[in-house]
């Protein structure tokens, strides 16, 4: 039976330079660039950056790849959480924020 | 905890994708041994703990332990060896044998330096089998000027308990303290108390000096813990460890992550290149892993302490296991941590 989203395909993320070789290949070096080294962030903090990132985008790939790394660059599961938990609290945020257009159209509709 | 002993074929995995041998040919890299400055003996099997990724299957009810005549010859080797400047005693918990203060003794008196593998447990634990103390391991570390090399997985209960078993944590810090009470980690005492991180899982390390960092800062300010170096170690594919990988169907994709993060230049620093392991029986390896997949020195003359034959064992080609691949993963691994930081 045939099934989407199995954790094996992540491996094969490098086949989308299979049709078009050289974007994969400008996107794996921008990549590379941003995450793997440390700059203004450190790698420890991209990668609590992308796990949020991952879990508000629901990429079970991404939460897979960036649990693994959030641990191999020292970040323990306290902090990891409450990255989850950022990015939570920002959808939350961003949801009840859209409510302002609600109410700006809502006082355009009522008497 | 299981001892029943698992078939070794099943532990040591020797997957042709995995071939040590084959990567460090096509990388044209030769790693011949460069000198024999440790001896690194195992005591004994048995430990008052049983650890989840212990590589030796140590536990409670093991048994083995190098005989007096065993301790006898490791002695005189050392004194016949001014090259050998180290004893790096290990186990199990090496401080169970009931020879290890005499050996300590002895070392030290030779002029060796010498270094303890210690659970930091063993102090509250005493002996699982007959009960003996062991809280004056401190005071008899500090008088004898041992180096003491202690895991901790990590600074916070959660991973050190769950690699090491239930309250642990606790206890290892309260061992820390009277390490501490005696000098060990305090700056200027000249007492060094080197810990050991190691994953709680099948991923590699983060980087060392990081690492240390955040273990010196937390320790330091939640507990007023001291100590000097932290030791990144990667976890070996073999034994328990390899048998929960292949339970829970990590085994290939832990090897994959090994191979893929191979280092030539952790591979130079392979600690197998400086020293010589030796068993409970006496026999010799290239190193405590592949004493533990019984892989045994190559030499075809010097296979235990009775014919230790140091030429020989300088010109002896070391015995390469796929296991290799985790002293030679990212920043590298070795008894004394990463090789390639």
């Amino acid at each position: 039976m045939s099934s989407y989203f199995e954790s094996e395909d992540l491996a094969k993320f490098g086949q989308i330079g299979r049709h078009a070789p050289k974007l994969a290949e400008d996107f794996f070096k921008y990549y590379g660039n941003v995450t793997a080294t440390d700059g203004a962030l450190s790698k420890r903090e991209k990668a609590l950056i992308a796990l949020a990132v991952a879990h508000a985008q629901k990429c079970a790939y991404c939460i897979d790849a960036y649990t693994t790394q959030c641990l191999e660059t020292g970040s323990n599961p306290e902090q990891m959480m409450e990255a989850v938990h950022v990015a939570a609290v920002m959808q939350a945020g961003i949801t009840l924020a859209h409510s302002v257009q609600m109410y700006n159209h809502l006082d355009k509709l009522v008497l | 905890m299981d001892d029943t002993p698992i078939p070794l074929a099943q532990l040591a995995g020797h997957s042709p994708d995995h071939d040590f041998q084959s990567l460090l040919n096509a990388r044209g890299l030769r790693l011949p041994p460069l000198s024999i400055e440790t001896l690194q003996v195992n005591l004994t099997k048995l430990c008052n703990q049983a650890c989840r990724h212990c590589h030796v299957d140590s536990s409670p009810s093991r048994t083995e332990a190098l005989p007096p005549e065993g301790v006898a010859a490791v002695l005189g080797l050392l004194a016949r060896h001014p090259q050998i400047s180290k004893l790096d005693l290990t186990g199990g918990a090496p401080e169970l044998h009931p020879q290890f203060d005499e050996l300590v003794r002895a070392a030290v008196r030779l002029g060796k330096q010498v270094m303890v593998r210690h659970n930091l447990t063993v102090q509250l634990d005493g002996h699982p089998q007959t009960g003996e103390s062991k809280a004056h391991l401190p005071a008899f570390f500090a008088e004898q000027g041992v180096e003491v090399i202690s895991s901790l997985p990590y600074w916070q209960e959660f991973f050190t308990d769950s690699q090491r078993g239930k309250g642990v944590f606790g206890k290892s810090l309260t061992a820390m303290q009277r390490l501490n009470a005696v000098g060990y980690g305090i700056e200027g005492s000249g007492l060094l108390l080197n810990l050991v991180y190691n994953p709680v899982g099948p991923y590699l390390p983060a980087a060392q000096a990081g690492l240390e960092a955040d273990y010196k800062r937390e320790l330091r300010e939640k507990f007023g813990l001291h100590f000097n170096r932290l030791y990144t170690i990667t976890n070996m594919p073999i034994h328990r460890f390899a048998l929960h990988l292949r339970k829970s169907g990590q085994y290939q994709s832990y090897m994959d992550k090994l191979l893929s993060a191979f280092n030539p230049a952790a591979a130079e620093g392979v600690m197998c290149r400086s020293l010589i392991s030796v068993d409970h029986q006496g026999r010799l390896y290239d190193c405590d892993f592949n004493q533990q997949l019984g892989l045994a020195v190559e030499t075809g003359s010097s296979s235990s302490l009775a014919d230790f034959d140091f030429e020989a064992l300088m010109a002896r080609r070391i015995r390469w296991g796929s296991h290799c691949l985790g002293c030679t993963a990212g920043a590298g691994s070795s008894c004394g941590g990463a090789t390639a930081a």
